[in-house]
């Protein structure tokens, strides 16, 4: 692959880096206690949980790192932090 | 000189553990380099960190290609690192894994623990690298437990050194080591 | 007291002992572990200093001129972007006769963004009439420190100094060093005694203008002043040698250079990789030598030139490009040894982090063997 002139690149390339594998800890969705209030995908610092066409909230494991910033903000704690098998 | 390298992911303490070794080596009498290969400095992302030690002073500033030993963080790395690449025919390696990974190289020697398990229970935090230290003192026979507890104090403050000093023995003596 | 420690944390512990009375620096990696750890010392009084902090590498400078002018020993440390941004400071620091030390935790210089070492950046600053020493490890950035600051402060000289030493690759690395205690510091570092000073009961004004009638010998005088410097810096490492054991009375280390037929030049971390190489060709009949630049600016010329003597081939290792020119060590050591009959070959090596083995080393004195040099050494072909 040839070097871009001054190091240009298009924008996408974090798309190509999957973090899932980062992961101590994944986050279980328990959608039967879910209000679809939607603060999980609101804070997720990776923007990786995902509303589907129900309207219900899923996250998407090719990307999350596990931070757990969305198990602690779920109001009605119906999201658990699992330790991932390694 | 002997040579180990550490892989781990951002977050997990390997530069720290890196730096435990070096300093708890040097106070076991040898003569010991600790450096890290920064790369893209983010919480879970793949890095490595080395140490080296020596009978005689240590001028060497390339990175680790041949280790003697090989500490493993975190078992998911084997999938994208090769984390065995250069070891020594009977170098030792120390994963902190479940289960035994598939396809480990001959003529080396794999020790595995469930530190991410030690650390939970002892630490109260997946943070593995203390504990991965008192394997790699049982296994390798590089540094001592009083040299390692020593630069552990000097790290950790009050209970968190108690904490750290209890996770590395309980590795310690899961190795096998001072048997 | 032979203790291990991070590179570092070693600078900011010699930086306290040489008891600055002002601080001024602006964190950028990877030179933030030393002004964190001075900020630490003077917030828990460890460290009796006024620390200034800045908005930037720009003012930092400014702060440490007005600081230095005012009559106070000044520390300061910076790298790579930070010290291209205090470009027109130090000019005026060293136009201003203020002797300044400065650790350059040496980093390449973007575009691209590289956190990395070369020594890129402290080059760039060549002509700016600073003093320059480079470390090979961190025992040496640690005394050169001491040395610099006398030196420096010297009423012969008068001039800032950088104390240069490989980011990461020493800044970040853990190795014994023998620190010195405060009491033996002072001992051979005396309180700062300013040629003159700013005070309001006695105004003067410094760097004032200078019409094309005197700016010329203005710039002469800075000349003689480095120049002269080079006395000053052998007094300077003998005391030393004769206190702490460890000699820098040379501003060349000649390394295994006896009966050598290539030589190499390099300055900094590398040269313990070029030494444990030579050690290995030296066993393989290979008869092969290292002259280690310690002090950059002034160029040791005289030194240099005898180091050389007796050898056929120069192999000029420089971790930085003068674009359109070729390695700034390697022109120079041209321009020095032009009408010698030595062939001198440079090889820009190591820019922007690229790691260096000794059999990198190896490779070069087969490529010096054949007279093939004047490149860049390990580029990845195939991305180009």
């Amino acid at each position: 692959m040839a070097l871009n002139v001054g190091c240009a690149a298009r924008p996408g390339k974090a798309r190509k880096n999957k973090t899932g594998s980062w992961r101590v800890f994944r986050p279980v969705f328990e959608s039967e206690q879910c209000t679809k209030c939607g603060m999980c995908a609101l804070v997720c610092p990776e923007g990786c949980v995902i509303e589907t066409e129900e309207g219900e909230f899923v996250p998407d494991y090719e990307y999350c790192k596990g931070c757990g910033i969305c198990a602690e903000v779920c109001p009605k704690k119906g999201i658990r932090m699992e330790q991932e098998e390694k | 000189m002997r040579e180990l390298r550490i892989h781990g992911r951002g977050g997990q303490g390997s530069v720290t553990a890196a730096e435990l070794i070096a300093v708890a080596a040097f106070e076991s009498g040898v003569y010991s380099q600790a450096f890290p290969a920064f790369g893209v400095e983010r919480r879970g992302a793949p890095v490595q960190a080395f140490v080296r030690f020596s009978d005689s002073k240590i001028r060497l500033r390339s990175q680790v290609y041949e280790p003697d030993y090989v500490i493993v963080q975190d078992s998911t790395l084997i999938k994208d690192v090769n984390v065995f690449q250069g070891l020594k025919k009977g170098g030792i390696a120390i994963i902190n894994t479940e289960k035994a990974p598939d396809n480990l190289p001959e003529d080396v020697r794999v020790l595995t623990l469930d530190a991410t398990k030690i650390a939970l229970e002892v630490l109260g935090v997946p943070i593995t690298n203390t504990t991965l230290i008192g394997a790699f003192a049982a296994a390798s026979g590089e540094i001592e437990l009083d040299a390692l507890e020593k630069a552990l104090r000097q790290r950790f403050a009050g209970s968190l050194a108690d904490k750290n000093v209890a996770a590395s023995r309980r590795a310690y003596d899961g190795i096998g080591g001072g048997a | 007291m032979l203790q291990i420690t991070e590179g570092s944390h070693a600078v900011a512990e010699i930086a306290k002992f040489c008891r600055p009375q002002v601080v001024a620096a602006y964190p950028i990696t990877p030179q933030t572990h030393i002004v964190e750890a001075l900020a630490d010392m003077v917030a828990n009084c460890e460290l009796d200093a006024e620390y200034i902090t800045v908005e930037s590498e720009f003012s930092a400078l400014s702060a440490c001129l007005g600081a230095s002018a005012a009559g106070s020993r000044v520390y300061s440390a910076t790298t790579s972007q930070g010290l291209a941004l205090m470009f027109e400071v130090c000019f005026n620091v060293a136009g201003m006769r203020q002797p300044i030390v400065m650790s350059i935790v040496n980093r390449s210089l973007g575009a691209p963004l590289s956190i990395w070492n070369d020594q890129q950046d402290s080059i760039s600053l060549r002509d700016s009439g600073w003093l320059q020493f480079y470390a090979e490890d961190n025992q040496e950035a640690t005394d050169l420190h001491m040395i610099a600051y006398k030196v420096a402060e010297d009423h012969d000289v008068l001039l800032p100094a950088f104390v240069c030493f490989d980011g990461f690759i020493l800044s970040h690395t853990y190795e014994p060093v023998d620190m010195p205690s405060q009491e033996e510091v002072d001992a051979y570092l005396p309180a700062f005694t300013p040629y003159h000073r700013l005070d309001a009961k006695d105004p003067i004004s410094m760097g004032m203008y200078a019409t094309p009638d005197y700016y010329m010998e203005f710039r002469y005088e800075l000349e003689r002043a480095m120049q002269r410097s080079i006395d000053v810096i052998k007094r300077a490492g003998a005391e030393f040698a004769e206190q702490f054991g460890r000699d820098y009375s040379a501003l060349v280390e000649s390394y295994r250079l006896d009966d050598a037929e290539i030589a190499f030049i390099a300055m900094g971390s590398i040269c313990g990789t070029v030494k444990d190489a030579i050690d290995e060709m030296r066993d393989a009949g290979k008869k092969v030598g290292l002259a280690k630049i310690r002090t950059y600016r002034p160029f040791p010329t005289e030194e240099l030139t005898r180091a050389l003597a007796g050898v056929s081939t120069v192999a000029v290792l420089d971790k930085n490009i003068s674009l359109g020119s070729g390695g700034a060590v390697g022109t120079e050591v041209k321009a020095m040894l032009a009408g010698s009959g030595i062939t001198v070959l440079d090889y820009i090596i190591a820019l922007g982090g690229r790691d260096v083995r000794k059999r990198d080393i190896a490779a070069i004195v087969d490529l010096a063997d054949k007279g093939v040099g004047d490149m860049f050494y390990g580029l990845r072909t195939e991305v180009l």
